[in-house]
């Protein structure tokens, strides 16, 4: 499966300054693995041994990934993948 | 109806139905029009809340200041409470909020202290608990972390969503401080546990997501993810694309955020459709749209709306 993902500002150092990365994967822990072979380093300021990072949100065609499957999330052609920081609202 | 003063009248909101956006008569989309609060917006609920259990808990009395960090609608709400009981409000508020906000905090008088555009309300966040450290005798409600403010929707929204639509099947509302998810899915969690409850989470522009590193993102202390069914996250294009068809459908002049979650509803209501199953789907009206003419949701293309939004917060 080739998906989009979007890479927020602060983590496209790892992508050369890319908005936005294809990547593979049938789950959203396949398309990480496929993130960090192909841009080392940014693996690791996603997840941390626990799983996704406290800081870090995922969404899968704009659904939070933590309500879906989390990182075995199934992905399929053409969904797209959104990475942002968490921020306040309010 | 009557009410003996203005800060008696916050809640009681009415609950209309929206018959030609709703995709058919067993699943219907209601709309709880916060905007009929004394200033426009839902958060008068947390602010008048949040401002009551200070005052029995002794924190405040007449004369004292009262600091918080907002995006403008908390802020507007505590302006006007305060005015009324005796307080002053210093705000700490992104300086990529609308003008009108800043008149409106003003005109209830409020004091504004801009934090930086870049970090959205995290750095509003941040400077207002450096101005609490400089200023102990100052009072920070702090609405991130303020049960008060969840309390507020579990002892009122919640209790009058239940009573003007016993069917209801989904809750849908916008995720900032968190506060109105977590009332009213506390009080749905045991009034009626089946009801499912969804947040809209504004996906702003890449300007206020500028954080220098992961670890200074931020989680109000209020969430408690296990209360939520799921959460979306809604970008300026469809929030406006619904915020505009809400007027032209249905005639309610709604606020960015609004269109924001309408997305999400409208997202839950053709899961129901496609799954067979009847559904009542209340969401919130957070505030119209006046303070928000400025912005450019309601004018030109939407391409022309979505760039203007940029750098915006614009919930």
């Amino acid at each position: 499966m080739s998906v989009d993902v979007r890479i927020p500002t602060i983590l496209r150092t790892y992508t050369g300054g890319e908005k936005a990365v294809t990547a593979e994967g049938a789950t959203l822990a396949e398309v990480v693995a496929d993130l960090e072979a192909n841009h080392p380093g940014i693996g690791e300021r996603l997840l941390d041994e626990s799983g996704l990072r406290r800081f870090v949100n995922i969404y899968v065609n704009d659904e939070d990934v933590r309500f879906l499957a989390g990182l075995e999330t199934a992905i399929a052609d053409k969904d797209s993948i959104t990475i942002l920081p968490a921020v306040a609202g309010g | 109806m009557r009410y003996n003063s203005l800060l008696d009248s916050v809640g009681h909101t009415p609950l209309v139905g929206l018959p030609r956006l709703s995709p058919s008569p067993d699943v219907r989309l209601w709309a709880k029009l916060e905007d009929r609060n004394p200033t426009g917006s839902v958060k008068d609920r947390a602010a008048l809340a949040m401002i009551d259990q200070a005052e029995r808990d002794g924190l405040i009395s007449p004369g004292s200041i009262l600091l918080e960090p907002t995006s403008g609608n908390t802020g507007i709400s505590l302006a006007m409470v305060a005015k009324q009981r005796g307080y002053h409000l210093v705000c700490v508020m992104p300086e990529n909020t609308s003008p009108e906000r800043t008149q409106l905090l003003t005109m209830w008088g409020a004091r504004i202290i801009t934090s930086p555009a870049a970090g959205g309300s995290n750095e509003a966040v941040r400077v207002a608990k450096e101005i609490a450290i400089e200023n102990p005798d100052w009072v920070m409600l702090y609405q991130y972390g303020n049960p008060a403010n969840a309390l507020a929707h579990l002892e009122s929204t919640g209790p009058e969503l239940l009573a003007d639509l016993p069917t209801i099947t989904h809750f849908v509302a916008g995720l900032g401080t968190t506060g109105t998810l977590m009332g009213v899915g506390r009080f749905f969690r045991d009034a009626k546990p089946d009801v499912q409850i969804v947040a809209a989470e504004p996906r702003y522009g890449e300007l206020v997501y500028g954080l220098r590193n992961l670890d200074e993102g931020f989680i109000p202390e209020l969430y408690d993810e296990s209360l939520l069914t799921t959460r979306f996250s809604v970008g300026p294009r469809d929030a406006v694309r619904r915020t505009r068809e809400l007027l032209e459908v249905e005639g309610i002049f709604a606020g960015v955020s609004t269109g924001a979650i309408l997305h999400a509803a409208l997202g839950m209501a053709a899961k129901a459709v496609k799954a067979g199953e009847p559904a009542d789907i209340a969401f919130i009206v957070c505030d119209g749209g006046w303070k928000y003419l400025s912005t450019g949701a309601y004018e030109g293309t939407l391409d022309e709306a979505e760039d203007s939004l940029d750098g915006q917060l614009w919930a």
